[in-house]
């Protein structure tokens, strides 16, 4: 039997943090690792708050790539730092050791070197920024899948991406924007799963459907949807088991969950973020193929960003299947997670 | 998606048979394609460099051996060299003194605590008696999820208050397994990231109070170029002794055993491949040469039949072809052998040259094509299973919906099962045993 969980109080917005002043961006603070940070007074304005949190997202993404800017970063900009004859075969290799790929890596390379506008930097930086640029536009706003229904988003990935720990931040970032939220426990096979998203849901104060150990994922999301829709709220986020996309059968149960959400919903438009631990090498692709092709993506997820990993296989990632990073994980509190911003990202690389 | 190595060698140099000696020209061209799948496969960088001039070295001017293609031997050169490489170090698990400690550490989402699992199982299987410690007081449930996999294993699991620091943990449990009287002690550790320096020096605290005399890192294997830093992260932290390479089960090459062993001398010790508690595997360097190669891994195969396969019922079974009376209960038999033999795919897949077949095949296992035959000759009476010709239309219906089948998948089995027996009968004489291994994959594979 499906049990249901409802924090005690309702969602309520908290009083004003130190208010990042408008004129000036908000010094780096370190923010308290319990309270989630955006959490504005009622007198805030949208735009207001939108300002100001994107400046402190954009420095806390600086602050997560500093490590592998003096990786990458550095490196390339030694590369670069020997101007006109910038060395061609140091900056494929600089891509390569990104994780971008030795294909990809040599495709951008030349066609870099044909652009005579540009210095190398900026023509490297501008192919770059091609690529991640566009689709992923615009902060991701959750939208009702169906008229009268919550927004819908299952977060799938291989095994240990952080799915879980993504959920548990974006529940909170969301609750935070005072939306309803609902978590589905549908990650029935890894032991002690249910449990880790149940102390993410306390923590986030959103609602948990869950079952039993082992029980039908697609039930599990059918339950909690028609909870979702019973208690009006804005969004269902469903926990998925990690799986090997080369799995046939464990593929097959992804889509019987996307199915059943077809079923109840006829033409419900369903968002699917696709985890993606940063240190993931060239298997990233074949791993967002797999997915894409069982459930259809709409967004990646860059995990452990904080690493000294780069995450260069999202630029194929997005060249090949057209799936914009929406979000990058940067820590292991509730705030660490960021909405992907393709210039800042590429800015920083190259900073 | 990746076209294997050696095929792409084979034909990049088709054109060369009979040549007498491989030319410098050939062995660039074949380099070119080495670089590539060796990056694909996500290999260092540096490592990928230094390979391909040692390999190039190697190969110009060789002479081609009598049979072989210039493409053969080129593939044979970059194989032997991949396995030297995977060499390094020494396999072995050191288990030292009356109560040696092993000590699980590696980034988050490794595998570290499914690992752990695994290997206590593995060391039951050898005559042990372990204790698991949950020293991963971050992750939300974390310890929850080795005494889960511990109780399913019958494993004791150490856990200690929350709160407790994690050096004290180590410490308590280490204590604990000596007091309750077991041999080893294996230590699941949190995820950190090596640039973590509170984490990192926590970790080196827990190594230095309970002194491990194996540190083993834990490495996805679809990790990138970063496993050298990686590695040379946890190995200035800790006395790392050896790499558990997981995930293996995926289509990732797994280059990044070959780049951490290349660079610092880690020896891979174990492989891990499926979530469930027996997928842990003991290293061979020349077959994980061959699965970066795109080559195959026969051995293995053969390995994992010779243990799953019970001998005397393998023995019946040759009696009952010989006698020619083989019976759908034998048929099921024979099929829940071959099931125990572990995924399909995954045994096919090591026969060279079946990889496409061996998704297909994986496919049928895993849509459970085999659970519903078992369900149809379950849902049978005994006549039926000695005497499938009594089968009419009345009782087909009755099997179908005793067995959540349909009358035609009836249908097919039956035909099935009368051509196999056809083919029995054809195989009974001498050579029985292995026409009977044959008949069996046959079937499995409808």
């Amino acid at each position: 039997m499906p049990f249901f969980r409802r924090p005690g109080a309702e969602p309520k917005p908290e009083p004003a943090q130190p208010e990042p002043a408008q004129s000036e961006p908000a010094p780096a603070q370190v923010q308290p690792p319990v309270q989630p940070q955006y959490a504005w007074g009622a007198d805030w304005s949208a735009e207001k708050a939108d300002a100001a949190r994107r400046e402190a997202e954009r420095e806390q993404l600086e602050q997560g790539l500093e490590k592998s800017r003096t990786g990458f970063g550095a490196r390339l900009r030694t590369a670069f730092g020997r101007g006109e004859t910038a060395d061609w075969d140091e900056i494929e290799e600089i891509l390569i050791t990104g994780d971008v790929g030795a294909a990809l890596s040599m495709s951008i390379v030349e066609k870099a070197r044909k652009r005579r506008d540009l210095d190398p930097e900026a023509a490297v930086r501008a192919e770059l920024e091609a690529i991640v640029s566009g689709r992923g536009a615009g902060p991701w706003v959750p939208q009702p899948a169906a008229p009268g229904a919550p927004a819908i988003l299952l977060v799938v990935g291989v095994n240990g991406t952080g799915k879980t720990t993504t959920i548990g931040k974006l529940a909170a970032r969301e609750k935070a924007e005072g939306r309803r939220v609902i978590l589905a426990a549908a990650d029935t096979f890894r032991a002690a799963a249910i449990e880790q998203l149940r102390i993410w849901a306390e923590r986030s104060g959103t609602e948990l459907v869950a079952h039993k150990q082992d029980a039908d994922p697609a039930a599990v999301v059918y339950d909690a949807l028609d909870a979702a829709i019973a208690r009006g709220a804005d969004l269902l986020i469903a926990d998925t088991a990690g799986r090997l996309h080369t799995k046939a059968n464990l593929m097959d149960e992804l889509s019987k969950i996307r199915r059943m959400i077809d079923k109840r919903l006829p033409g419900a438009k369903v968002e699917t973020f696709f985890v993606l631990d940063a240190t993931t090498g060239q298997n990233g692709l074949a791993q967002a193929k797999a997915f894409h092709a069982a459930v259809g993506l709409t967004g990646v997820v860059l995990t452990k960003l904080d690493s000294t990993a780069k995450g260069g296989i999202v630029f194929a990632i997005e060249r090949d299947l057209g799936v914009p990073v929406r979000f990058v994980g940067v820590g292991e509190r509730v705030e660490d997670l960021l909405p992907f911003d393709p210039q800042a990202f590429v800015a920083a690389l190259f900073d | 998606m990746f076209d294997s190595l050696s095929d792409r060698l084979r034909s990049t140099l088709a054109g060369l048979t009979g040549r007498g000696r491989v030319s410098e020209a050939d062995v660039d061209a074949a380099m070119r394609e080495v670089r590539l799948a060796l990056l694909e496969a996500d290999v260092n960088f540096k490592v990928v460099k230094d390979f391909v001039a040692r390999v190039r070295e190697r190969a110009v001017g060789v002479e081609i051996l009598g049979s072989l293609t210039a493409g053969q031997q080129v593939v044979k050169i970059v194989h032997e060299e991949l396995t030297t490489l995977l060499s390094a170090g020494d396999g072995t698990l050191r288990m030292p003194g009356m109560l040696p400690v092993i000590a699980l550490v590696g980034l988050q989402g490794s595998g570290k605590t499914t690992t752990a699992a695994k290997l206590a199982r593995y060391l039951v299987k050898q005559g042990r008696n372990p204790l698991l410690v949950a020293a991963d007081p971050y992750r939300p449930a974390a310890a929850d999820q080795l005494e889960i996999l511990g109780k399913s294993l019958n494993i004791a699991v150490y856990r200690a208050p929350v709160g407790t620091p994690t050096v004290q943990i180590a410490r308590d449990g280490v204590e604990h397994a000596r007091r309750i009287g077991r041999d080893v002690v294996i230590i699941d550790t949190a995820g950190r990231l090596t640039i973590d320096d509170a984490l990192m020096a926590e970790i080196r605290a827990v190594s230095d109070a309970v002194k491990p005399s194996e540190t083993l890192l834990v490495v996805d294997a679809m990790t990138g170029q970063e496993a050298v830093t990686v590695a040379q992260g946890f190995a200035a932290a800790v006395p790392v002794s050896g790499l558990v390479l997981t995930k293996i089960d995926g289509d990732a090459r797994g280059g990044a055993a070959l780049s951490i062993g290349a660079v610092t001398g880690i020896p891979v010790k174990f492989l891990g491949t499926g979530e469930k508690t027996d997928g842990l595997e003991v290293f061979h360097p020349d077959r994980l040469a061959g699965r970066i190669l795109g080559m195959g891994d026969i051995l293995s195969l053969v390995e994992r039949a010779q243990e799953s396969f019970d001998v005397k019922q393998a023995a019946k079974l040759e009696e009952k072809v010989r006698k020619a009376g083989f019976t759908l209960e034998d048929m099921l038999d024979s099929m829940r052998q071959m099931a125990k033999m572990g995924p399909v795919g995954q045994l096919v897949s090591m026969i060279p040259g079946m990889g496409g077949m061996a998704k297909e095949a994986q496919a049928a296992v895993d849509r459970g094509d085999l659970k519903r035959t078992e369900a149809i000759i379950l849902s049978m009476t005994t006549k039926e299973r000695r005497d499938p010709s009594i089968l009419n239309a009345s009782r087909r219906r009755r099997i179908a919906a005793g067995s959540g089948t349909s009358v035609p998948e009836i249908n097919r089995l039956v035909k099935q099962f009368a051509e196999t027996q056809k083919m029995m009968k054809r195989f009974a004489g001498p050579g029985g045993k292995r026409a009977a291994m044959s008949a069996m994959n046959t079937m499995k594979r409808r």
